[in-house]
């Protein structure tokens, strides 16, 4: 790709034969305009924000469909298809020089841009999904013959263990690798045999998706080193300080440094877990105080949210040892859990300060036995949830409303009900951060009674 | 971990007394003899080196050189990124250190005692290249259907959970994913511990990893949720069928009833009538057995009569709801099917107990399980460090690993972990090695020999 100042662009004759989802495997012959360079990626950020808002609000993947659909309308519509294309591709390929720079970037650009294919790649017809899979270059063949009668009985089970009725039972499957589709394999939608799994026609999305993921992760890599070797320097005085502006300001808090309204102290602890933690921490601070112990997971989720609310480490520190010396003895408290402690806030280790869990991170947690971590509106059972419930204080009704939304799997719409109806007010963004409850909790506490510690 | 101090009269040199106090299954001494004279250095080597013994000009001499091993020494002393050149190098550092426990990680790209110099700003460059697929089953995670024992405690009432889980998972490793070489080691005490050696597997990501390990995953509880399997679906899995069919149903039927007796107290099958959703049906059933609480017949029959019971009333009102349709299978899966520690599985750096090893708190020697023959498997038959002394001492015969004719507790284990395990694995490596020098090299040649 050249970037050029003139007015006009010359439209590379590659691009007329480019499907509508392109796969970005290499950059096209082509030039680009210098005002397009930074217009084009900004609003191709917004919809990879939009993506990134839905993802941490529990949208389930119909929603998520509809939700790219809307944004892709909104921002990158252009009146001529190829137009359309090329907006499509650079506004990408740029946004790759901007997220290549560090882990973290990498990490969010990679999420969003798979989760931007993969809902883009499912509304299409499913014989432009299979033109997709064909440009990929994927080898895979269809399952025919005796093959494909040997396996009939087995795949109609499979079917029918996803609640598909006969007449869904579809008469393409496609052998493949089973490292190749692993999201099909971890919830068991395909058949497995020798280690080869047998996706069916509308699974597609799933074999793309991966390789998609896979080239993108590889890409960027090679676009960073490209960067730091050659191309920061050469465009210091024209794109280097666009790609450095376009970064920031895009990612929602993250809580890893905490706000003015969090500087909890020990003696304060057992009263704002009453009176401001979301139930999922509160459920494990009670635990801890009960059984005076928290299996790793709970450690972790707990843990890093107190960091994020405010809790220094000596206090930290302090906290845990209060309560595991009560069961395990100091001796070994100092030896096998206050370095994990220490780890967690950077002290040890590689250090790296780290994040407090978010909700999506909490709900797709896999709490076993012993386990007290995860999402009280995904893990628990109704009758639990519900005296879960009434101890925050919730009416029958309230409670009500909130089963529902767990009924129909929305977590955070639930705990966002929850909220509300413990503190008397709306909340609008919605409960995406057990650390964002708490905030919020604090505003209208403190506002409420500015003096009173809460 | 607690220590007991063991009192011998300040003799050292146990090995020549003829009457030796054995007083205690752990302890220092001991394992300096274990490490000193049975543990199979070179079998463990041959294993993580994969072929890669230097004789072909395709091999890499540097692979064993890159695979990380931890110690745990007496004091809790922790030391990580622990690495060998080769089989004497290991040979000395566990003969200088005698650690409690030894674990084995991940191939890393780098040397890990070197991996310092690689440090970048942005990039790792030390990263693990190649790792056994594992997989760790503990038998505390099943604490909530074992009535005979709790926590660390094992015996042959329960231990028959761990053959249903070794036959369960073995059987879908070689069924559905194709792996073929398999090692199952038991954990020490409780527990066991499988090693997927293939290739293909030791190059899984994490994702993959993470991928398999769920498949595998069906128990989802804890204390907060009454029904922790929900087999949602209008059919099992084919997987989660075959289990049930081949292992699960037999033995919930057969060896767990009459281990475990499982509805023979209110306690117990308010535990199981808790996982039924229709309350009419719960009070149905409760009913029944409340009134035949002061039967005659044993708790074992008891128990069989009353699943009888339940199978029957839930066949007969199975169209009320969707979800009773499996209700008896999610009460069978319950009990009996594998529970599997998911973290340990899905990191490609997570770090495992070496086999071979001696557990501190029992003194057993972790010894392979053939999954052929699991059933005959007897977690408190295993060879104890003291009973391994006692051997040596009473025998008078000079231990030789390498003898295939060793007839010692420590060499029939020693001996099927080559023949069934290292043997076909080494000829598979050997000839991947070769056959992907072969391409490296684009000539058609006659195979070397080895």
């Amino acid at each position: 790709m050249e970037v050029i100042r003139s007015q006009k662009r010359t439209v590379s004759n590659d691009i007329v034969s480019t499907p509508t989802l392109p796969l970005y495997l290499t950059a096209p012959p082509m030039e680009v305009r210098l005002e397009e360079f930074e217009l084009f990626a900004i609003d191709r950020l917004r919809v990879l924000k939009g993506v990134s808002d839905g993802l941490a609000r529990g949208r389930n993947p119909n929603e998520m469909d509809d939700l790219v659909d809307t944004l892709w309308k909104e921002h990158m519509r252009l009146p001529d298809v190829s137009e359309m294309i090329n907006k499509d591709i650079i506004s990408h390929f740029v946004l790759r020089l901007v997220y290549c720079r560090s882990d973290e970037l990498k990490k969010w650009f990679l999420s969003m841009e798979t989760a931007l294919f993969r809902h883009r790649f499912r509304i299409k017809k499913i014989e432009e999904q299979r033109a997709i899979v064909g440009e990929f270059g994927l080898p895979y063949k269809a399952v025919i013959g005796a093959e494909l009668e040997s396996l009939k009985e087995r795949l109609v089970l499979v079917a029918r263990s996803l609640c598909q009725t006969s007449s869904d039972v579809e008469n393409i499957y496609y052998k493949v690798p089973f490292e190749e589709v692993p999201d099909l394999v971890a919830t068991r939608r395909v058949l497995l045999q020798k280690g080869y799994a047998f996706v069916a026609g509308s699974q597609l999305v799933s074999l793309v998706v991966t390789q998609f993921r896979s080239h993108l992760s590889k890409a960027l890599i090679l676009t960073n080193r490209k960067w730091t070797t050659t191309i920061r320097e050469r465009e210091k005085d024209r794109l280097t300080p666009i790609v450095e502006a376009l970064s920031t300001s895009y990612l929602g808090p993250d809580y890893t440094q905490s706000s003015e309204y969090a500087d909890i102290s020990l003696k304060d602890i057992d009263q704002v877990s009453k009176s401001s933690f979301p139930l999922c921490m509160r459920h494990l601070f009670e635990k801890l105080r009960e059984d005076h112990h928290l299996k790793h997971g709970g450690r972790m989720q707990l843990g890093l949210f107190l960091k994020g609310v405010g809790l220094k480490l000596d206090d930290a520190l302090a906290f845990w040892r209060e309560e595991f010396t009560k069961k395990v003895g100091s001796e070994r408290f100092d030896k096998e859990y206050a370095y994990a402690i220490r780890h967690n806030y950077g002290k040890e280790g590689k250090r790296t300060d780290y994040t407090p869990y978010a909700c999506s991170k909490i709900i797709t947690s896999a709490p076993g036995a012993g386990d007290h971590h995860g999402c009280p509106y995904r893990h628990f059972s109704e009758d639990n949830l519900k005296a879960a419930l009434s101890r925050m204080g919730l009416s029958s009704r309230g409670m009500e409303d909130v089963m529902d939304k767990v009924r129909n799997r929305h977590y955070q719409l639930a705990c966002t009900l929850t909220f509300e109806a413990v503190y008397g007010t709306s909340c609008d963004t919605g409960i995406n951060h057990p650390n964002q409850y708490f905030e919020e909790s604090q505003k209208i506490l403190k506002s409420k009674n500015p003096t009173a510690p809460v | 971990m607690t220590r007991e101090e063991i009192d011998n009269n300040g003799d050292d040199m146990m090995i020549d007394d003829p009457n030796p106090k054995i007083e205690n299954e752990f302890n220092v001494h001991y394992l300096r003899i274990y490490y000193g004279n049975l543990f199979p250095y070179s079998d463990i080597h041959k294993w993580l080196s994969y072929g890669h013994d230097g004789k072909h000009p395709g091999c890499d001499e540097y692979y064993f050189g890159r695979r990380e091993f931890s110690f745990t020494l007496e004091n809790d002393v922790y030391l990580r990124y622990k690495s060998f050149k080769n089989a004497s190098a290991m040979e000395d550092a566990i003969k200088s250190n005698f650690p409690y426990k030894i674990d084995i990680g991940a191939v890393y790209s780098v040397d890990p005692d070197k991996r310092h110099a690689y440090a970048h700003s942005g990039t790792n460059l030390f990263t693990p290249v190649e790792r056994e697929l594992v997989f760790d089953i503990d038998i505390t995670d099943y604490d909530d259907v074992r009535y005979c024992c709790s926590g660390a405690d094992v015996c042959t009432k329960c231990w028959p959970l761990m053959t249903v889980a070794i036959k369960v998972i073995d059987t879908s490793l070689r069924e559905d994913f194709g792996f073929k070489y398999i090692l199952w080691v038991f954990s020490g005490r409780r527990g066991v511990h499988c090693w997927v050696c293939d290739a293909k597997a030791r190059r899984l990501t994490n994702e993959q990893r993470s991928a398999v390990a769920e498949y595998f995953r069906v128990y989802k509880g804890n204390e907060n949720n009454a029904k922790k399997v929900d087999l949602m679906g209008h059919s099992l899995h084919p997987f989660l069928a075959r289990s049930y069919v081949d292992f699960l149903k037999n033995f919930f039927e057969g060896e767990l009833q009459t281990n475990q007796s499982i509805f023979s107290s209110k306690e117990k099958y308010e535990k199981i009538l808790g996982m039924i959703t229709d309350e009419d049906i719960q009070s149905d059933l409760r009913g029944k057995w409340e009134n035949s609480a002061r039967s005659s017949l044993s708790e074992e029959a008891t128990s069989l009569l009353r699943w009888e019971q339940l199978k029957k009333t839930l066949q007969s009102k199975k169209n009320k709801a969707p979800s009773l349709r499996t209700c008896i299978e999610e009460i069978v899966f319950t009990f009996t099917y594998p529970r599997i520690d998911l973290e340990v599985s899905k990191q490609m750096n997570h770090l495992l107990k070496a086999p071979f090893c001696v557990h501190p708190k029992t003194g057993r020697v972790c010894v392979p399980i053939d999954p052929n023959n699991c059933d005959e498997f007897d977690p408190l038959a295993v060879p104890t460090l003291s009973q391994l002394i006692e051997e040596i001492n009473a025998g008078g015969l000079s231990m030789d690993v390498d003898d295939d004719s060793d007839k010692s507790l420590l060499g029939k284990s020693i001996k099927y972990f080559r023949s069934s395990f290292l043997e076909p694995l080494l000829k598979s490596c050997k000839e991947e090695i070769e056959s992907s020098y072969k391409t490296k090299i684009g000539k058609s040649k006659d195979t070397f020999s080895w």
